[in-house]
């Protein structure tokens, strides 16, 4: 991966940069799943992908939406990319991914502390507050990682290429990047909800 | 125990529904009225069981499902139906096919007052968010019912909620 400008400008990440590290060269079998806000519009600005399936809404439904798609599609990896907020209210959902333990599955978490489609409130993480890599953890989510920097990046970048590898036994992956509460433009994808499915089911070789 | 003597075993039948339909997917917050039918999808390893921490995690579950090419279904006690309003816009907005099986409380024989605010709004709610109802009272109309949901449900990619009455199920019998 390549180093550049992934730090924002309170020194933390950069969305729209560690999407992008997230999704180059993300070849045919990822298909990704974001939150609804702001990792939407970070998933977009990354680049349309008929293997993107945009979520507008269903806040709390990011997590489970990718673990139906990985279990029904084992040998593909699911990457599900949510923010702070929208992972807090499907919480519950790290509990239920921990008892099915997909290995194919990834949860990304770009914490920036705050709701930021609504006006930057604190949400629970602010400060430290409250811990989602420990909930991932106590979740039976063993692989849970706290990327903090660049570096922390690369690794998680290196260790979603091998995400359907690691073979039974091995469970699902939860990250929690400390992103930079700077705002990014706003890039919106398609939002007809039949055009995404279909043209998502499609992508993968079924019936539209 | 006061359940009356089933002489259609309707649990059986509707599992049996569940695997002509290929329903490869079946999440559930657990209910005494669909623990047969839980303990008969748990041992079978063609469908993955997903035990849910609340109901809206379901609806996304199927969503998920069906975007990989796999059907789903939803087992539920009507006090879940209330936790699932907002998630449902997800199967509305995108049609996903969603087929909630839900098992009645507070509405026949009930002893929980509790139970009553929750089950005497759930036809109405179900229909507020386009679903097709199936009601079943008699074992006997279970799998009928059951086989119609599923082609709504997966022929046209449609809502429906397959409601199992509390009569169907049988009083709970309290001891303490």
């Amino acid at each position: 991966m390549t180093a550049q400008t992934t730090a924002g400008p309170d020194g933390k990440l950069d969305r729209r940069a560690a999407m992008a590290a997230l999704l180059a060269d993300r070849g045919d079998d990822l298909v990704a799943i974001p939150g609804l806000g702001s990792t939407c519009w970070d998933l977009a600005a990354a680049g349309d992908n008929d293997r993107n399936f945009y979520l507008w809404g269903a806040m709390g439904g990011a997590a489970m939406v990718g673990l139906g798609l990985a279990l029904a599609q084992p040998e593909r990896r699911v990457l599900v990319v949510t923010g702070d907020g929208e992972m807090l209210m499907g919480m519950g959902s790290l509990a239920t991914i921990g008892i099915k333990r997909p290995a194919n599955l990834a949860v990304v978490v770009f914490d920036n502390g705050h709701y930021g489609e609504t006006g930057m409130q604190p949400s629970h993480t602010n400060g430290g507050r409250v811990d989602l890599v420990a909930v991932a953890k106590g979740c039976g989510i063993e692989t849970a990682l706290d990327v903090r920097d660049e570096a922390g990046l690369a690794g998680l970048v290196e260790r979603l290429k091998t995400l359907h590898d690691r073979g039974s036994g091995v469970g699902p992956l939860f990250a929690r990047l400390a992103i930079s509460a700077a705002e990014a433009p706003r890039v919106l994808p398609e939002r007809d909800g039949v055009v995404l499915k279909n043209r998502f089911r499609a992508a993968i070789g079924l019936k539209a | 125990m006061n359940a009356p003597v089933a002489t259609v075993d309707w649990p059986d039948q509707l599992y049996a529904t569940l695997k002509r339909a290929d329903v490869r997917q079946v999440g559930y917050v657990p209910d005494a009225g669909h623990a047969r039918l839980i303990d008969r999808v748990r041992a079978d390893s063609d469908i993955h069981d997903v035990v849910l921490s609340t109901e809206e995690e379901g609806i996304a579950l199927a969503a998920g499902a069906w975007l990989g090419g796999q059907r789903a279904v939803l087992l539920m006690q009507s006090s879940g139906v209330g936790n699932c309003v907002n998630m449902l816009s997800l199967a509305r907005t995108c049609r996903f096919p969603l087929l909630m099986m839900i098992t009645m409380r507070g509405e026949w024989e009930e002893f929980n007052p509790w139970q009553q605010p929750m089950g005497s709004i759930v036809e109405p709610v179900m229909k507020l968010n386009e679903a097709e109802i199936y009601r079943a009272t008699k074992p006997e109309e279970v799998e009928g019912l059951a086989e119609r949901a599923v082609q709504h449900v997966f022929g046209d990619e449609r809502i429906a909620a397959l409601i199992l009455s509390q009569q169907l199920i049988g009083k709970k019998v309290w001891t303490k």
